[in-house]
């Protein structure tokens, strides 16, 4: 009953299903899918230091710290332009979000 | 030998349901809540690899600090959140199809996949024996040399980070009085006294 690196993959493999399944789900809510996108971020990180643990290498590591950065650049940007939109529309649904007619 | 199994599936399974509930929850108060014991225990995973440091920043940045800014968005903003839940089960199929489709394709991978031979050659920084060295001191070790540039890169990410975000959240509302510290320094004594001439008798 070793714990190997396939349960750890494994781990980070249905969370980055879950992520994925979340943004689908919450289609119209920004902020759920905004920690839908933190969800699949953590699942890459589970994944980064799994690999780096079990082949003795610390760049998995390093690399890890670097997407934990980008993350939280990503999450404060993120939660700053809803705010500014929210001031502006009034609302924050999807759907609403059609001004540039992309 | 039992005890690390046992911890890895208690913390793996707490983190996983945690992640179902995130995007299950009604209300997103209880999403973000959720979203902070599932960060909880990956933190624990980490440390099961071994690997504290990142464990321990992914609490006190994380924990600490984006999922407090999260909880605070939710709660600032006034949103009916149960209208924006219409159409929940409208999504479900599609997303349960493309998700199980996915989660398909990662344990195909992860069946049908083994480590290379020379990998264990192809080693940048081995981990050195726990013994001689922490793992935030290894850590280190490798991130200020080697990695310094790299180290350097994120740095920069995070200051643009937060100068967009003040940028983007910051505005001044047009009748609140400020001080003008220019128009201060600019005012002389020509334009700020005049001098009136009165006649005895005649007031202004």
């Amino acid at each position: 009953m070793t714990i190997g690196l396939g349960h750890y993959l494994t781990v980070g493999a249905i969370l980055f299903t879950i992520g994925i399944f979340g943004i689908f789900l919450n289609r119209k809510n920004v902020i759920i899918i905004l920690m839908s996108i933190e969800l699949i971020l953590l699942a890459v990180n589970v994944n980064l230091v799994a690999f780096s643990a079990f082949l003795g290498d610390l760049v998995g590591q390093v690399y890890a710290l670097l997407v934990l950065t980008v993350a939280a650049a990503e999450a404060a940007i993120g939660l700053a332009i809803l705010v500014a939109y929210y001031r502006n529309r009034g609302s924050i649904a999807v759907e609403d979000i059609n001004l540039m007619k992309g | 030998m039992l005890f690390p199994a046992l911890f890895f599936y208690l913390f793996a399974g707490v983190c996983i349901s945690a992640a179902i509930m995130v995007i299950a929850a009604r209300n997103p108060v209880h999403s973000v809540l959720f979203l902070i014991l599932a960060f909880v225990n990956a933190a624990a995973l980490f440390i099961l690899l071994g690997a504290e440091f990142l464990a321990m920043i992914l609490i006190i940045v994380y924990v600490g600090a984006v999922l407090v800014l999260f909880l605070f968005v939710v709660m600032m903003l006034d949103v009916d959140f149960a209208e924006l839940r219409q159409g929940f089960l409208q999504y479900l199929p599609i997303g349960a199809f493309l998700g199980a489709i996915l989660l398909i394709e990662l344990v195909l991978v992860l069946v049908g996949w083994t480590i290379g031979p020379n990998a264990q050659q192809m080693v940048a920084a081995p981990i050195p024996p726990a013994a001689s060295a922490l793992n935030a001191q290894a850590l280190g070790h490798v991130l200020y040399t080697r990695y310094v540039y790299f180290f350097q890169a994120a740095g920069v990410v995070l200051l643009v980070a937060m100068v967009g975000a003040i940028v983007l959240t910051l505005r001044h509302k047009p009748h609140v009085k400020r001080q003008n510290i220019a128009e201060q320094i600019a005012r002389t004594k020509a334009n700020a006294i005049e001098i009136v001439k009165v006649r005895p008798g005649q007031g202004l």
